[in-house]
């Protein structure tokens, strides 16, 4: 019954101070799709909201130079899968932050907002990894960038401390010969929480060679993986039967999922496999048609 | 058939439903839209516990907080006797029906109401909550059907005593029916084949997108009014009457626009709290349940386990069946065996059946009716087996089931010797359907299942009032949950004469119509239909004596013919036709206001039938099901107004679907439900589905001056076995539990595959 004291900084600084002076009980407002949903559930109990969406750095959204991204971290999915380019450069990237909810989600929710949830099972998350993304975070102590995967610690906590807050993403230029995919596993097709999720980007060279990978997988562990061994089967594979079977049971080795209502350890070990196949299948494809 | 040759103007035509504007623009108001000022908001108290002995509850706290109005547990409540009561068609134990509104003794499942408040907000009341303490002492339990039967199980009610059998000491059996035709052990002598499997489905949830809600003002002088979502207003007025020892006359019930029942919304939970709250508090009182107190505290219908013995001749005639079918009640005794053994085989003509049920109590809410209550769970093994026999016998299960069809003549295992039935036609039209013989890709598979169900006719009133202007306004007393407003007003229309549009039907109070039974049964469209025709003839007579007054002849001289009074011969006189607006508009010298009515307690209810095509494709790494194609056949009677026809027989088959494949209630060690959401209590979204392909069959009933049966229910009888069947065709692997959801469906494909290969 005690009421919520919402704030609406314009700058990166007095965000910073208002979080500080919250004594630890402050939340974030991006597209606010979680966050209104746990306060009405009653999961959380806030004495300050900070909406971060008029500090301009969170709401940019620009191509660089030399070909990276840089993406605030409250520009909603409708946004950003509506440039073309993006999607051009990154589709799983995209196509991971497209299945979060419905059109009307979609016109709010934000990259910063699915990561700092801290869900084992965002959606964006494995597809962030796969890609290289950065978070470009500001705090106290003034700024700092942590790779994706570095991010979270565990279902509903990160990394981030006292103050700290995400105000964008950095997502590498495309490399040539480079391609990405995100698949997820729900029972349903729409409106469901992924039992298992998994990102892949790699490159290839001109003979159809795998040179360089990396794979993750949400939803079989307390945080997002990134998958070395997986790399390592197809990296100087031509994506033969048996590389891929390798990085079917490196992706079934590094699951250290839970029984839950969502699935149990037995199918998401054997689906994580399935989906990792199926998403380096796709990368390639995509990066072979570069 | 003289009827289905006559030619109508309105009936069978697709007019815009008269709730459709104020649906569409958002103006209909919900359970939860209705307010009253100088409102105050009431909350319920759950047990978090399966079982528990409520030892003492302590609401002193709560009262004393600011902000509070009243406060209820069963002590408020008086007791109720133990008998069982009739309450339109079913009967009613109230003993059990107060302590489901509100626990006494026992807690018994995750969610049953213990305690409620009423405060000026919803947060002061959520907070006065907080301050009830509840004793309990935690008593083992039990969530499993065949648990629950088995000896040493934990009982709930240690002093029910199950009706049709004996049993030593107490029991979780509430009753034992069964059904016997000819003798079992002859037909399967006669049988070439036989085959005996077993199948279990789960508990599901009506799911109905709108949540309880209501709003109970109780006057000084004790009148009450209720304003509600409810599939009946006169069931509420008497359940609340009788729980609160309150005469029916100080209680007025109405009834709200409706957001899905589907047999949930037949019976009461907030109801009764609000209207003590609100008669403790001085005030009126809302109430509205969580999606969460929806999943833990409302429905479901029951989970099943299932035995079924078939034997056939190689040639295909099915000789005899034999099952058992063992129904989980929720808290209290209710489960709907007695209908699932009924309509097990019933759309078959088989000389043997014998066919018995468990009504069994678990620590889980009270079931409520869900869209053919019982049928779809017996149909779920019926069904299956069947497909089974059909490969046995190297049949097609079509042409086996043609084989077997039921007829008119024939008589069923529960009983009555059918009448005009439509069965074999949806399976004629079925074979011969082009979704039948479409090719089929890798992993995918086709299935094909029936469903039966008997629909009810039950009381009715009707008024239909002539307004001085020659419109007219039909007031019934059933909540319009499928478009049944715009089939009464279709059949109104046709029996005046007069336009569609002219006829604006009202859905009345409890005290504004003549008693009506609920919205269930899929009886509306057919008995409340029925009392609309003959209130409507009622008019009619009337504004022919009008006629015959101004005309200075003899009533029965003046017949009715498109709208108007005519002479009925040359012999009567030379007279123009008078049209209903003209003898409306004379009414007041011809003898007063014009207003046909009609009550009856309506009879006849024409049996359902239908027959499902599915096709399915199976990942066979993942253990996804995706429903490729699905056509619904169905012996619709009449179809009044045949958009919402079919838009039933989609929607039975869509919820069919989602109990095929994904819905559960998943329940923790301690016996608490983990997915009391939408999120994870997993309904079909659009996108699962294709569309629905409706296929209307009309064989109308003989015993409707219009030929209209019910609907609604049979629709969500086949689809389970037919999305099993189709599985089984892609696969080879049957499916004999559910619902048959990816990780289930993978860890049997992957059994399958181990058998092989060990072969």
């Amino acid at each position: 019954m005690e009421s919520i004291e919402f704030q609406k900084p314009e700058t990166v600084d007095e965000a910073v101070k208002l979080l500080q002076g919250a004594d630890g009980n402050a939340k974030i407002l991006a597209g606010g799709t979680d966050l209104l949903v746990q306060l009405r559930a009653h999961m959380i109990d806030p004495s300050v909201i900070v909406d971060i969406k008029s500090i301009d750095e969170t709401r940019e959204l620009n191509k660089n130079a030399d070909g990276s991204y840089t993406i605030g971290a409250a520009v909603a999915g409708a946004e950003a899968h509506e440039r073309g380019d993006i999607t051009a450069d990154w589709p799983g990237v995209i196509e991971a932050w497209d299945l979060i909810g419905s059109t009307q989600i979609q016109g709010r929710a934000s990259l910063g907002g699915n990561l700092c949830n801290a869900s084992p099972a965002g959606d964006s998350v494995p597809a962030m990894v796969a890609a290289g993304m950065t978070a470009n975070i500001a705090g106290p102590d003034g700024r700092r960038t942590l790779p994706v995967e570095e991010v979270t610690a565990g279902p509903g906590k990160t990394n981030l401390k006292k103050g700290e807050f995400i105000v964008s993403f950095n997502l590498p230029a495309k490399p040539s010969n480079g391609g990405d995919a995100y698949l997820r596993l729900i029972p349903r097709t729409e409106m469901d929480i992924a039992v298992v999720g998994c990102g892949v980007a790699l490159t290839l060279d001109d003979s159809g060679t795998v040179t360089s990978a990396k794979v993750s997988l949400g939803a079989v562990a307390a945080t997002v993986l990134v998958v070395e061994d997986a790399a390592k089967a197809i990296i100087g594979s031509k994506l033969e039967p048996e590389a891929m079977s390798a990085l079917d049971a490196a992706c079934q080795a590094a699951c250290k999922p839970i029984d839950d209502k969502r699935g149990t350890v037995e199918y998401r070990t054997k689906v994580a496999g399935v989906l990792a196949r199926r998403a380096v299948s796709i990368a390639a494809e995509r990066a072979g048609k570069n | 058939m003289s009827s289905d040759n006559r030619k109508y103007k309105w009936v069978g035509t697709r007019q815009i439903r008269p709730d459709g504007h104020d649906k569409v623009t958002g103006r209909a108001k919900f359970g939860s839209d209705f307010s009253l000022s100088g409102m105050i908001h009431g909350r319920v108290l759950r047990s978090p516990h399966a079982h528990a002995i409520i030892k003492s509850i302590d609401t002193s706290k709560a009262e004393a907080l600011p902000g509070v109005k009243a406060v209820i547990t069963s002590k408020d409540f008086q007791e109720q006797p133990a008998e069982l009561k009739a309450a339109g068609e079913g009967m009613i134990n109230y003993r059990d029906m107060t302590r489901n509104v509100m626990a006494r003794e026992k807690a018994l499942y995750d969610g049953h109401a213990v305690a409620a408040v009423a405060a000026s907000t919803v947060e002061v009341a959520e907070a006065a909550l907080e301050l009830i303490s509840v004793d309990y002492e935690v008593l083992p339990h039990v969530i499993d059907v065949d648990e629950a039967m088995k000896e040493g199980a934990p009982i709930l009610h240690e002093e029910m005593v199950p009706s049709g059998m004996e049993v030593n000491g107490p029991t979780n059996i509430a009753k034992f029916v069964e059904f016997n035709l000819g003798d079992t052990k002859k037909g399967f002598e006669e049988a070439e084949v036989v085959i005996e499997r077993s199948y279990k489905t789960e508990a599901v949830h009506q799911g109905y997108i709108e949540p309880h809600a209501v709003v109970a003002s109780v006057a000084e002088d004790g009148q009450a009014q209720i304003w509600c979502c409810t599939q009946g207003q006169f069931q509420v007025r008497a359940f609340v009457a009788q729980l609160l020892g309150m005469p029916a006359s100080s209680i007025r019930v109405t009834p709200s626009e409706i957001g899905g029942g589907f047999g949930g919304k037949t019976v009461v939970y907030l109801e009764p709290l609000a209207t003590l709250l609100s008669k403790k508090a001085g005030k009126p009182v809302k109430m509205i349940m969580t999606r969460e107190e929806v999943f833990r505290a409302s429905g479901p219908t029951s989970g099943g386990s299932m035995t079924y013995k078939i034997g056939a001749t190689k040639a295909g005639k099915i000789t005899a069946v034999e099952a058992t079918i063992k129904l989980l009640a929720g808290a209290f005794a209710g489960a709907p065996a007695g209908p699932a053994c009924m309509c097990a085989v019933a759309p078959y003509d088989i000389k043997n059946v014998y066919v018995n049920g468990y009504d069994v109590v678990v620590n889980r809410p009270k079931v409520a009716a869900y869209r053919a209550p019982g049928a779809p769970i017996s149909a779920f093994g019926a069904e299956s087996i069947i497909d089974e026999l059909a490969k046995e016998l190297g049949i097609d299960p079509l042409e086996l089931r043609k084989l077997n069809a039921a007829k008119k003549g024939t008589q069923a295992a529960y009983g009555p010797t059918f009448r005009e039935i439509g069965y074999e036609e949806t399976v004629d039209i079925a074979m011969k359907h082009d979704h039948y013989s479409a090719p089929l890709g890798p992993n995918q598979g086709r299935g094909v299942a029936s469903g039966f169900w008997f629909n009810i006719g039950g009381e009715s009133s009707a008024t239909v009032n002539i307004n001085e202007d020659g419109t007219a306004v039909v007031i019934s007393g059933n909540p319009d949950i499928g478009g049944s407003r715009a089939s009464l007003a279709l059949m109104a229309a046709e029996e005046l004469g007069i336009d569609y549009d002219k006829v604006r039907p009202i859905i009345g109070d409890t005290a504004s119509i003549g008693y009506n039974f609920l919205t269930g049964g899929s009886r509306v469209t057919f008995a409340t239909g029925l009392a609309v025709v003959e209130a409507a003839k009622d008019a009619v007579r009337q504004l022919c004596e009008r006629a015959a007054k101004i005309w200075e002849v003899d009533a029965e001289g003046v017949i009715w013919e498109n709208g108007h009074a005519k002479p009925a011969s040359t012999n009567v006189g030379d007279f123009e036709p008078l049209s209903l607006a003209n003898l409306a508009a004379q009414a007041p010298k011809t003898g007063g206001p014009i207003c046909g009515h009609n009550a009856q307690n309506v009879q006849g209810a024409g049996p359902g039938f239908a027959t499902h095509i599915c096709d399915v494709e199976v990942d066979p790494e993942t253990g996804s099901v995706s429903i490729l194609r699905y056509t619904a056949i169905q012996d619709v009677g009449r179809a009044i107004h045949p958009s919402y026809v079919e838009g039933q027989i989609q929607g039975g088959a869509a919820q069919g679907i989602g109990w095929a494949l994904n819905e559960e209630y998943i329940y923790n060690s301690k016996g608490q439900l983990d997915n009391p959401g939408f999120l994870d209590y997993r309904i079909p979204v659009a996108s699962d589905l294709p569309m629905i392909d409706a296929v209307m069959v009309e064989v109308p009933n003989d015993r409707h001056p219009y030929g209209v049966r019910g609907v609604g229910e049979v629709p969500i009888v086949p689809p389970m076995a037919a999305v099993a069947n189709a599985i089984e065709n892609a696969t080879g692997v049957r499916m004999s539990a559910l619902p048959m959801s990816p990780p289930r469906l993978l860890a049997a494909l992957d059994q399958a595959d181990i058998k092989e290969a060990a072969e």
